[in-house]
């Protein structure tokens, strides 16, 4: 159930084009919020709300460097997002591969009255 | 030749594609009659749909109601807006979880590909938070199970 609320909220973040556009910049190697600032036209502040939103969900972490506080992915969420995506593509791989089946065993009606297509 | 595209587009629809070895007509009579969308709209093993009302004309209705071998159960309603045989369906959707999602608006195109068809299935939802939340629940179906491949967006 925990794991559940966490891709919910993971989802959620998603939602948002501004932290979709920070987990590109974060994909490309860790930054500090005033790098992640810069490409947007942002308060550092509203940066901030975006990666505590990212961070809750589990997707970005932070390190400790000093003083800075540098941002990055954070692996174990991304991979248990990646894998719940894996299972629903095979749900629904699953149901066309099925679909196949069913299409081979009808009868296409123009041939079944004998006429060439 | 059969591989499964899934993709996101804007902030409010999923896109996906597949290739099948039969004409656009067999695919849309598979998609719109109940006996045949029985054998196949199914999702994980275990799963099988007792209940299929599919009236495929405009203003028709749809019902999917699923059952698992655990005794677990939901449904899905919905409406056709358009039907162009054998090449276009339009319907919205929803699921019962068991209160109802927000509608998802899908177009499914059939369009012939060599002596196979290409199927697209655009489904659009209200807004962006919507589709996280399809993503991230209510995808036993396996059809609302919409996919983001992470590549594209990290």
């Amino acid at each position: 159930m925990d794991k559940m609320l966490h891709l919910d909220a993971a989802f959620a973040a998603l939602a948002d084009p501004t932290r979709r556009a920070i987990l590109a910049r974060l994909a490309k190697g860790e930054a500090t919020v005033g790098e992640l600032a810069e490409p947007f036209e942002m308060t550092q502040p509203a940066i901030s709300q975006h990666l505590k939103v990212l961070e809750d969900a589990g997707l970005v972490e932070r390190r400790m460097d000093g003083t800075k506080r540098p941002r990055r992915l954070a692996k174990n969420g991304i991979d248990a997002m990646d894998q719940w995506l894996a299972m629903l593509r095979k749900a629904l791989q699953k149901n066309y591969d099925r679909l196949d089946e069913v299409l081979a065993g009808m009868v296409p009606p123009k041939i079944k009255r004998g006429e060439k297509r | 030749m059969s591989k499964l595209t899934l993709k996101t587009e804007g902030n409010t629809h999923v896109v996906v594609t597949r290739r099948f070895a039969a004409p656009p007509e067999a695919v849309y009579r598979a998609h719109t009659d109940p006996n045949l969308i029985q054998k196949w709209l199914l999702g994980p093993e275990g799963w099988t749909m007792p209940v299929c009302v599919n009236d495929a004309r405009p203003g028709g209705k749809i019902r999917y109601e699923w059952t698992n071998d655990k005794g677990r159960g939901f449904h899905l309603t919905g409406e056709y807006l358009e039907l162009e045989p054998y090449g276009r369906i339009v319907h919205v959707e929803r699921m019962h979880l068991p209160d109802p999602t927000p509608d998802n608006h899908v177009e499914t195109r059939f369009d012939a590909d060599g002596t196979g068809t290409l199927m697209t299935m655009r489904m659009t939802l209200p807004d962006a938070q919507t589709r996280a939340t399809m993503l991230a629940t209510g995808m036993e179906r396996g059809m609302e199970a919409s996919y983001v491949r992470l590549d594209g967006m990290i």
